[in-house]
């Protein structure tokens, strides 16, 4: 029953988000439009098809993404603050595309156009994130208490933006603008080719998390009670790692680093559900995530407004008061 | 001989147990052999620090034993898949489960794991097992309450319930009777005894608990300094075995109750 109201809110919001923007357009254009039929002015499906569609779209896959990373990570380390953000994924996705851009004057020649390409930057980013990801996997394997490992992770955001910052100190002007733009993070960036990239990528990551549900549940006794249920530990940390990289690291490739859904949407989930079974939970990220992802975009666009606001700051401004209310109404973050 | 071989489900052969690091080797204790029969409860006692929690970690395959080998249902211990070894033996640990958002029921159930397919979907079959298992602990009452509502008590019952899920001939708990009262003491080890007859289980479980252990167990697994003994435990109050368990300046072993003496 709460997966048909968020499957309908999904549908609505989605409506919405294409309806609102800078240029108005009537509902009735925009149903023509998705539907295929002609509407009453060429650069309306334009408008429709060739940005606001995408932007829907990719606000979907991004919302779902990092939610489920995030869940797949705060069950890993069994602790309700792990997400992409914090254990420094990002900033390795991060680290991975200012080697890039604002080190790509350093390869030159061939070899640094095709890494400023948006496959080079999708490759950088996801690399970025799966060392990092396996980095702080190694630091867990020899360090058992999950505070010092969010610590670590923390440390290792902090290694990634000293670098950065070196990077930039060293690269050009017109560099720096491209990568302080990406780090603004944006939903409007992708043609249809780059969707299909993204969608392909998302949907591996999708379904290795789709196939950890069963280990996931298991991880939450411990890892000690899940080997002696027959679990193959290594195997299972690996593929929810890789799975964690592949949504995490190629959405903050095309869309930059998005704060917030990763940690607060599996919290706000479980509360919702009142469950910890992931076969309801995975689901349920997925349709959250959505909705407040198409919820920021709509806030972000401003509706009748030529601005546009960095979607990083309106989920930062939506979800850390989300996390401060779970924690005040409930005193923990139930796990 | 084979027909007494069938009803023995643990059994150790000279094992040795202890740590290995690069340039030594500890030795916990050695020659040790023991047997389990099938339907039995099993306490394992002794002093701190003298190897019990080694012991279980080698008899589970958390570690390796340092020589000598472990065999559980007359196959050895280290040729045992994972998943065979978690339909044979199950655990309860002392540590703490990981989340405590889950309810009585979805914990139970995790103990089909091994069982289940690619996603855990639970059969017919499992739900009878998990309710069975529910019933023989009594807790049916409590399934749908979330583990952070329970008492440690009831926690540990709801461990041990997960533990007869998994449906496995042997039960290891370490140290199931720590955190909790006198009473709630007596009542677990009062269930593993009555689970040990009604499920026909074997069930060892490493206790500090030495006055009830005697009463309840059938056997009992003493680890002294001299070595490792094993038997039934009037047999053992007889050879004495209780008094050379601790250092004789502070308490006694007193035959006639069963139990230690501070000395006045």
């Amino acid at each position: 029953m709460p997966f048909i109201i968020l499957i309908v809110l999904l549908i609505v919001c989605f409506f919405v988000n294409i309806s609102l923007g800078s240029v108005s357009i009537p509902l009735k254009a925009i149903v023509n439009s998705l539907i295929g039929n002609a509407t009453d002015q060429e650069t309306w499906q334009l408008i429709i098809q060739n940005y606001r569609l995408p932007k829907a779209l990719t606000a979907i896959i991004v919302g779902s993404g990092l939610g489920i990373s995030g869940l797949l990570m705060q069950t890993l380390f069994r602790n309700p603050l792990a997400g992409p953000f914090v254990l420094g994924i990002s900033s390795g996705a991060s680290l991975g595309v200012a080697l890039v851009i604002l080190g790509s004057n350093i390869f030159g020649g061939v070899l640094a156009a095709l890494m400023i390409s948006k496959w080079g930057i999708v490759l950088a980013a996801s690399l970025g994130s799966f060392l990092v990801l396996i980095a702080v996997l190694l630091v867990s394997l020899k360090v058992q208490d999950t505070m010092a490992i969010l610590i670590i992770g923390l440390m290792f955001a902090s290694i990634t933006a000293a670098i950065v910052s070196v990077l930039s100190f060293f690269g050009s002007a017109e560099q720096l603008q491209q990568y302080i733009f990406w780090g603004f993070g944006s939903l409007g960036n992708l043609t249809w080719d780059d969707l299909i990239i993204l969608l392909s990528i998302y949907s591996i990551g999708l379904i290795l998390g789709i196939a950890s549900i069963k280990s996931l549940n298991t991880f939450l006794l411990g890892e000690n009670y899940a080997k002696s249920l027959g679990l193959n530990l290594k195997q299972s940390r690996f593929l929810i790692i890789i799975a964690t990289s592949l949504l995490a690291g190629t959405i903050t490739a095309f869309t930059g680093p998005i704060a917030f859904i990763g940690l607060a949407i599996p919290h706000l989930t479980r509360q919702v559900f009142n469950t910890s079974n992931h076969k309801i939970l995975l689901p349920a990220v997925f349709l959250f995530g959505a909705i407040v992802m198409l919820i920021c975009d709509i806030i972000a666009q401003l509706p009748h407004s030529d601005y546009t606001l960095p979607i990083n700051a309106i989920t930062s401004l939506v979800g850390a008061p989300v996390v401060i209310w779970l924690l005040v109404r409930k005193r923990k973050m139930i796990f | 001989m084979t027909d007494t071989n069938k009803h023995i489900i643990l059994k150790t052969k000279d094992l040795s147990i202890g740590y290995t690091s690069k340039k030594s080797k500890t030795v916990l204790a050695s020659s040790i052999n023991i047997e389990l029969k099938k339907g039995t409860l099993v306490g394992l006692i002794g002093a701190n620090g003298i190897g019990k929690s080694t012991l279980l970690r080698t008899l589970t395959n958390v570690q390796n034993p340092l020589s000598g080998e472990v065999y559980i249902n007359n196959t050895n211990l280290l040729k045992y898949a994972a998943i065979d070894l978690a339909k044979v033996l199950s655990l309860v640990l002392t540590e703490p489960v990981a989340s405590k958002n889950m309810s009585v029921l979805e914990l139970v159930a995790l103990g089909r794991q091994p069982y289940t397919n690619w996603i855990g979907s639970l059969s017919k079959r499992d739900l009878e097992i998990i309710n069975k298992a529910l019933n023989q602990t009594n807790i049916t009452e409590l399934k749908h309450k979330k583990c952070f509502e329970l008492s440690d008590g009831q926690l540990q019952k709801v461990m041990i319930t997960r533990a007869l899920a998994q449906d496995t001939d042997l039960i290891i708990l370490d140290e199931p009777t720590t955190h909790l009262d006198m009473y709630h003491k007596a009542y677990i080890l009062k269930l593993l005894q009555r689970l040990a007859i009604e499920t026909n289980k074997t069930i060892l479980f490493s206790s500090h608990e030495i006055d009830l252990a005697i009463q309840l167990c059938d056997q009992l697994v003493v680890m002294t300094k001299t070595g490792v003994v094993s038997d039934a435990p009037c047999n053992l109050i007889k050879k004495g075995t209780f008094e050379t368990l601790f250092p004789k300046d502070l308490i006694a072993f007193d035959e006639k109750t069963g139990s230690f003496r501070v000395k006045k």
